[in-house]
């Protein structure tokens, strides 16, 4: 340590320009994770004392290691390093607090869901069981159908509507649309749900229960999130490219779509990604529009469907005997629904590295 | 190939705002034709509204007659994208399509449009481009790379021969060199001597030099102060531009006794 050298934060201000700043003492690199562990033992043995609780070490062990930091910095390397420390120990420490949660999460629903996570589950229906056993791949396929089913109503619906604001839309009309999306990206889902009701009420006759409703539901939900995504994303499009393309004497639909869209489509498809995400564990519009069923239905089109989070809330919210094989079942299915959500991550980066304008 | 161009009283207005008044010049065929005048008294906006490019933009109109070898370029029946295919672009900032290779960049043109062309004659075609362009040398061995990973002025000159791939007959440059080391503006600066056998250019500069060094004519737009519309001041061969123009304004100008 060289503590012989000025304090460089005071000094700094009143040294001539002319002169490089001389730099002051730096904490050595362990510095602070000597403190850290200093702070932990101390407190750990403080609390040992008067009885230990997990959570009031971390508050106090962290309180202790930004103060002691801040203070030894401050003494060695002068107060504006000193501020950065603390900074960045504030940063670290809400980071890892919003982490928390998540994984938190992510580790119980491992935990529990593990339990039921096996071939059977994947491959059998609940029709016919009435305890241990059966599986969920009657729900499985169901929010596959019915979400895929939206994402192929939304999809263009939205994309051609993001199109329209951005490239076409001009005055009241777009002002119009504009404000109805951002209504509709807040809508809760029940209503979506009851709209879907609503809507094949009039047209089948009220108690109908079909997965074509389900997924009419919840392409209310997504198609403002497409429009939304799709939207930010041509905005960045830079108008050279459009222009470039109308100099070489191409007409504005081809640009658009020749141009503007192969430029974005790496945005637009992680959007449509997490669009499909946020829409495939809705429970609500699902419940009062597809209902539920135990055996097998693959046609949207014909009676109640199963869907995983439906199944899940119903093996949770009434189960039947035993308990825990019901519970262990939501909890797969609640796990395989963060898989499937995972998984769609995963494609839509993949799309995205895939469709990145490259430079090499 | 080469066409001339007529302006007869042009106004171009933004909405309501009149940026360029009263306009009458003429190009003539296989010349270049260089554009001064400080900045915003209107020559990008001139230069924008002669491929109907200037219409693009939200409320722009433009007021007057143009003429490309004697049609009436903004007559009813006349459909801008046609016109854009005739007259072709090069703008100050490089701009490639970031999606495409550098081949497909210069095939942009007919690919874009969908126009049917084997793929042998399109490897002539984009040969020949990027040869006019002087990149060919550059550029033969990475073709299937990304247009955007090249330097500023391999990228300029690749969108001069995607420009030029479409066979316009004129070409309108807007400060192509202006983000461009020296060596590469000379560079451009050749090439403009070599297309001003096949084509009709015009292009905006604000540098002097160039100006003198490339041009065969020279226009010269002034504005009065803000606010106020842009006009044509002076026009006429370059070499009496700089040395004995007619207007004093153009003389302050062009000696840099300007403001
Ligand atoms: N998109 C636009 N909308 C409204 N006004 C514009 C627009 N583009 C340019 N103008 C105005 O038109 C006038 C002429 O602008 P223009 O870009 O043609 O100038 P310029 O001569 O090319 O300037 P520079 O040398 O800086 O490029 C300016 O007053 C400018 O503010
Ligand atoms: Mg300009």
């Amino acid at each position: 340590m060289t503590t012989t050298a000025p304090r460089s934060a005071e000094r700094a201000v009143d040294t001539p320009l002319t002169t490089v700043p001389r730099v002051g003492g730096v904490l050595p690199r362990w510095g602070t994770w000597a403190v850290l562990a200093a702070a932990a033992a101390l407190v750990g043995g403080l609390l040992a004392l008067v009885g230990f609780s997990i959570s009031l070490f971390i508050l106090a062990t962290a309180l202790l290691f930004g103060v002691a930091v801040y203070l030894w910095s401050r003494v060695i390397e002068g107060r504006r390093r000193a501020k950065d420390r603390l900074v960045t120990i504030t940063v670290t420490g809400a980071f890892l607090l919003a982490l928390a949660p998540l994984v938190s999460v992510v580790v119980t629903v491992l935990l529990k869901g593990l339990e039921r996570f096996d071939p059977m589950f994947f491959t059998y229906s609940m029709s016919g069981i009435l305890g241990p056993g059966g599986g969920a791949y009657h729900a499985i396929m169901g929010t596959l159908i019915i979400t895929g089913l939206a994402a192929v109503m939304s999809i263009p619906i939205g994309l051609l509507a993001a199109i329209y604001l951005v490239e076409y839309g001009r005055g009241r009309l777009a002002r119009a649309i504009t404000f109805f999306v951002d209504v509709m990206t807040g809508i809760p889902s029940i209503v979506a749900g009851l709209f879907a009701v609503a809507l094949f009420a009039l047209f089948v006759g009220p108690g109908a229960r079909l997965g074509i409703m389900g997924a009419i539901a919840l392409s209310v939900l997504m198609v403002p999130v497409v429009v939304r995504a799709t939207e930010e994303m041509l905005k960045i499009v830079p108008n050279e490219l459009r222009e470039a393309s109308y100099a070489l004497g191409v007409s504005k639909w081809r640009t658009i779509v020749k141009v503007v869209l192969p430029t974005a489509v790496a945005g637009i498809a992680a959007g449509i990604t997490l669009a499909i995400a946020r829409v495939i564990g809705e429970t609500a519009p699902l419940l009062i529009t597809v209902g539920l069923t135990t055996a097998v239905n693959l046609n949207p089109f014909a009676g109640r469907m199963a869907t995983l989070p439906v199944f899940s809330y119903y093996s949770y919210a009434s189960p039947g005997i035993p308990r825990e094989a019901f519970v262990d079942r939501a909890w797969t299915a609640a796990l395989v629904l963060i898989i499937i959500v995972l998984g769609l991550n995963l494609i839509a980066r993949l799309i995205a590295r895939v469709f990145a304008p490259k430079t090499r | 190939m080469a066409s001339s161009i007529q302006a007869t009283d042009l106004d171009i207005y933004y909405g309501s705002f009149l940026a360029v008044h009263d306009v009458t010049m003429t190009i003539k065929p296989q010349t270049v034709t260089a554009l001064i005048g400080p900045s915003g008294c209107g020559k990008s906006t001139f230069l924008r509204a002669m491929n109907r490019m200037h219409e693009v933009i939200p409320g722009a109109r433009v007021e007057g007659k143009l003429e490309l070898d004697g049609t009436d370029l903004y007559g009813p029946g006349i459909d801008p994208v046609t016109v854009r295919r005739q007259i072709g672009m090069v703008f100050q900032r490089p701009n490639p399509f970031p999606t495409m290779s550098i081949y497909e960049n210069v095939a942009a043109g007919l690919r874009l449009n969908s126009t049917r062309i084997a793929k042998g004659d399109m490897d002539v075609l984009v040969e020949r481009s990027l040869r006019a362009a002087n990149l060919w040398e550059e550029v033969k061995d990475r073709l299937g790379k990304p247009g955007a990973g090249m330097s500023g002025g391999q990228q300029q000159r690749l969108c001069i021969a995607r420009a030029i791939a479409v066979r316009p007959d004129v070409l309108l440059m807007d400060e192509p060199c202006s983000a461009l080391d020296p060596i590469s503006t000379l560079a451009i600066e050749d090439l403009i001597n070599e297309l001003k056998n096949e084509y009709t250019i015009v292009i905006v500069t604000h540098n002097m030099q160039q100006a003198a060094r490339v041009s065969d004519v020279t226009g010269f737009f002034n504005i009065e102060g803000t606010g106020k519309p842009g006009k044509l001041v002076e026009m006429d061969e370059t070499k009496r531009m700089f040395s004995q123009p007619r207007e004093k304004a153009t003389e302050d100008y062009v000696s840099g006794r300007f403001g």
